[in-house]
């Protein structure tokens, strides 16, 4: 991106937060074999150690298990959880977006009744319907949030095509020749961009969030450690041993409030009021 | 402009301040004017002259505090407006002066009444009870030539259209009877027809209460309807400020003389085309139908945007058609080049019938039938340079990407710009810059017919004069047909040698220019040529024979 996106990005100070935030999270997720070389499910210590206990920096759970080595791999799971799922809804919503705000007529009803029906069933319901059809397993978690997550982005996608679809450029190119889909994705998609990444930017957020209540249920993937799941484990002993829920679900917060604050920062840097004082990009 | 009496109104070296890297310090720089009790003064400059700003810092709307007054002193009946205090400049704003905004369909308040909107400024400023009060409104709104005082007052303002609309605003602003009234462009967003009512109402009413007038404007016809002084604005500047009669006869300053001799008017014309050979395309009783609002499984209302129209176009000859918003003229356009799908009909094309045809096989008539568009603002993707934008068109019919690159930079020289500007981007350039880049798209495929929608309604009145001459010169040199759909009867004579006038989806008259403006048959024709404004003011000879010449000029290149 160009020097102007950078600078209004970086006039917000939250959004910096955020970003330095995600870097961190990032890391974390990148070096954690180097951090914690052993798995996070080994027993390394006696259970229900308190934090800043000898070897265990955030204590122990209820098995023994290093509760900082369990959010540092858990990074792992919600980062790429977050991240797929958050890709694979944008490509169902926005190529149904585009196709029922491009085409209008009964394209349009029709695949706007397909998303209707997505959204009157309650998201998170449908996704651990979802995951207890398909077993557990990483690849059931991305579809299933994955398929609840695309029908707003889907409307969005929908609303920039639709109003972008009559625009006087959009008319020169068909009046020029061009190919439907070339017209799709080369002059009316670039176009309605800014407010899909700004979406989709919290879109990763919400899935991060489902992520940890579906292994929060024990819907996780079972070979993989993730923060709902230790937040899941933990929830029997909540009074005793505060810790062992706590520090994953801090993880949790402090993560998805990085994400909301850097959506909001790309908010700022790509608002369309720019293009319109005539800026255009 | 020397009257005996203290002026309603008096600007003192006013300056308007704009903040710091901006391209000018200044958006209003030591501007003298005054209004004195029944006087009209027209303020005239083009985008960016100043001329609203000066109206705003009057009433106090400027948008403090990035912009603010920096200097001078505006005196309302003796009082300077900009030092006295807040309550009592509120009190001013509502008594001592209204004024009418440019936008009628954003102006009132959708979630209320007329009559509610009208009584608001009354209940403020005057101490009428209710019943004081409701007959009032009903007087008022009787003032402004509005039928039905009694139904219109209970009325939401989607119900109005542009022009009763804007009644409603001029009933507001007289609502306390001031003693100045400040028009900001108040006509341009109407229809020609609805134009001269508007300023005739503003006349009356002027006269009537004997208030000052402050009406600003781009426009010279309107000047020369209503003006009894004149300040012409350029970059915050006043450069010329005289009695009407003399800035329209015999202006002075080279900016003013520039302006008038921009104004489009109806010139001797250039002798009739003749038609010869067979027509390019013959448009044969077409039909247009929209369906407004429906949806699943429900049919919306009809709403017929073009019936049973017939035009034909010969090669090298430019048709206008006029008509005033919602006449169906865009739609023909947009019919014949593709963009529409005809309901009924024949559109023939060099003896293919166009109706009808499926997108694929209407594909390749669209390298012949291109268009240029309204907004130069809109019609660009902002996206992509220049270059690109002007070779898409042949890149997409197989011409390869380097040579369609530098046919797109010949292009630009033949309208006018460097050919270095085509790796810039769209936003880059002013609007009558970017209108080029648009002919250019256009030209780029070699096009047989040209259809002009509106393509200098969005252009101040100087760079309209510059495209109409591109356009008209462009059509000799390569013998182009064009169709050129405009509101304005004025622009349409300097370019048309054929004239269609529409009317509610129809062509009620079809004559040569000549014809049409010196012999109209259809009353409807008649309307619209008197409502030309200032239709009685001669546009000085001096300066009429820089474009009459051009005009007169012999048809040498037509193949």
């Amino acid at each position: 991106m160009n020097r102007d996106f950078w600078n209004a990005f970086a006039s917000n100070r939250g959004a910096l937060v955020g970003l330095a935030i995600l870097v961190v999270v990032v890391l974390m997720a990148i070096f954690a074999d180097v951090l914690y070389p052993r798995s996070p499910w080994s027993m390394v210590t006696a259970p229900f150690q308190p934090p800043l206990s000898d070897d265990v920096l955030l204590g122990s759970d209820t098995l023994g298990r290093d509760i900082a080595a369990g959010v540092v791999h858990g990074s792992r799971v919600s980062l790429l959880i977050g991240l797929i799922s958050s890709l694979v809804a944008l490509f169902i919503g926005v190529t149904l977006g585009a196709l029922a705000g491009y085409f209008g007529g009964w394209v349009d009803d029709a695949i706007m009744r397909f998303t209707e029906l997505f959204q009157t069933i309650p998201n998170f319901v449908l996704a651990v319907v979802l995951v207890a059809i398909f077993t557990p397993s990483i690849y059931s978690l991305v579809a299933a949030i994955a398929i609840v997550s695309w029908p707003p982005l889907a409307r969005l996608a929908r609303g920039e095509f639709l109003s972008l679809r009559s625009r006087e450029f959009v008319l020169a190119a068909v009046t020029t020749g061009q190919s439907t889909p070339r017209i799709i994705l080369r002059e009316i998609l670039p176009n309605s961009l800014s407010p899909i990444i700004v979406a989709a930017s919290l879109t990763v957020a919400t899935a991060i969030l489902l992520e940890s209540a579906l292994s929060f249920l024990g819907l996780g993937d079972p070979n993989m450690m993730s923060w709902g799941y230790q937040i899941g484990a933990a929830r029997t002993v909540l009074r005793q041993a505060w810790w062992m829920s706590f520090f994953p679900g801090i993880a949790i917060l402090i993560t998805v409030l990085a994400i909301n604050l850097v959506g909001e920062g790309l908010n700022d840097a790509l608002n369309p009021k720019l293009a319109r004082k005539g800026r255009g990009r | 402009m020397s009257t005996a009496k203290q002026p309603v109104l008096e600007l003192r070296n006013l300056s308007v301040s704009l903040p710091p890297g901006g391209d000018r310090p200044f958006a209003v720089e030591q501007v003298n004017l005054r209004v004195a009790a029944k006087e009209i003064l027209c303020i005239v400059g083009e985008s960016g002259s100043g001329k609203s700003m000066v109206a705003h810092a009057i009433m106090g709307l400027l948008p403090e505090p990035h912009v603010k007054v920096a200097a001078g002193e505006a005196l309302l009946n003796g009082e300077n407006l900009f030092t006295m205090s807040r309550t009592r400049q509120r009190q001013v704003r509502g008594v001592g002066m209204g004024m009418i905004f440019q936008e009628p369909m954003t102006a009132l308040n959708p979630l209320m009444r007329v009559g509610e909107q009208i009584e608001e400024a009354l209940r403020l400023h005057s101490d009428l009870d209710g019943r004081g009060r409701r007959a009032r409104v009903l007087e008022l709104l009787a003032d402004v030539g509005l039928p039905n005082p009694e139904d219109l007052r209970r009325s939401y303002p989607f119900r109005l259209s542009g022009g009763q609309r804007q009644r409603v605003m001029i009933a507001i602003a007289l609502a306390l009877e001031p003693d100045l009234l400040i028009a900001d462009e108040p006509t341009t967003a109407l229809d020609v027809t609805t134009q001269k009512q508007i300023l005739d109402l503003i006349r009356k009413v002027q006269a009537e209460k004997g208030m000052g007038v402050i009406f600003i404007t781009h426009d010279f016809g309107v000047v020369a309807e209503i003006a009894d002084s004149v300040a012409v604005m350029q970059h915050g500047r006043c450069v010329e400020y005289a009695r009407a009669e003399q800035v329209l006869n015999r202006p002075e300053h080279t900016y003013t003389r520039e302006l008038i001799a921009a104004v489009p008017h109806y010139i001797e014309h250039r002798e009739d085309f003749v038609r010869e050979g067979t027509a390019l395309l013959k448009a044969d009783s077409v039909r247009k139908v929209f369906q407004v609002g429906g949806g699943f499984l429900r049919r919306g209302r009809e709403l017929i945007a073009a019936d049973n129209v017939s035009l034909t176009i010969h090669p090298g000859e430019t048709v206008g058609v006029v008509g005033e918003s919602g006449s169906g003229k865009s739609t023909l356009g947009r019919c014949i080049v593709g963009l529409h799908k005809a309901d009924g009909g024949r559109i023939v094309f060099q003896g293919t019938d166009l109706v009808g045809l499926s997108r694929k096989a209407f594909r390749p008539f669209r390298k012949d039938v291109q268009m240029v568009f309204q907004d130069p603002y809109a019609s660009l993707n902002p996206r992509y340079r220049v270059a690109d934008i002007i070779s898409q068109g042949p890149i997409a019919f197989g011409t390869p990407r380097k040579k369609a690159h530098e046919r797109a930079r010949e292009l630009l020289e033949l309208v006018g710009l460097d050919a270095s500007v085509a790796r810039r981007f769209p936003h880059e350039f002013s609007g009558g810059q970017r209108q080029r880049i648009s002919i250019a798209r256009a030209l780029a495929l070699d096009p047989k017919l040209l259809i002009a929608d509106e393509p200098v309604s969005a252009l101040d009145v100087s760079v309209q004069t510059q495209v109409l001459d591109l356009l008209d010169d462009i059509r000799y040199q390569l013998g182009l047909a064009m169709l050129f759909i405009t509101h304005d009867l004025r622009v349409a004579a300097q370019v048309c040698d054929t004239i269609a006038v529409m009317q509610t989806g129809r062509i009620v008259e079809l004559g040569t220019c000549r014809d049409v403006f010196s012999n109209p048959t259809h009353s409807y024709t008649r309307t619209l040529l008197d409502a030309i404004p200032g239709q009685q003011w001669e546009i000085p000879a001096d300066l009429r024979h820089l474009r009459g010449e051009r005009a007169r000029r012999p048809r040498e290149v037509s193949r």
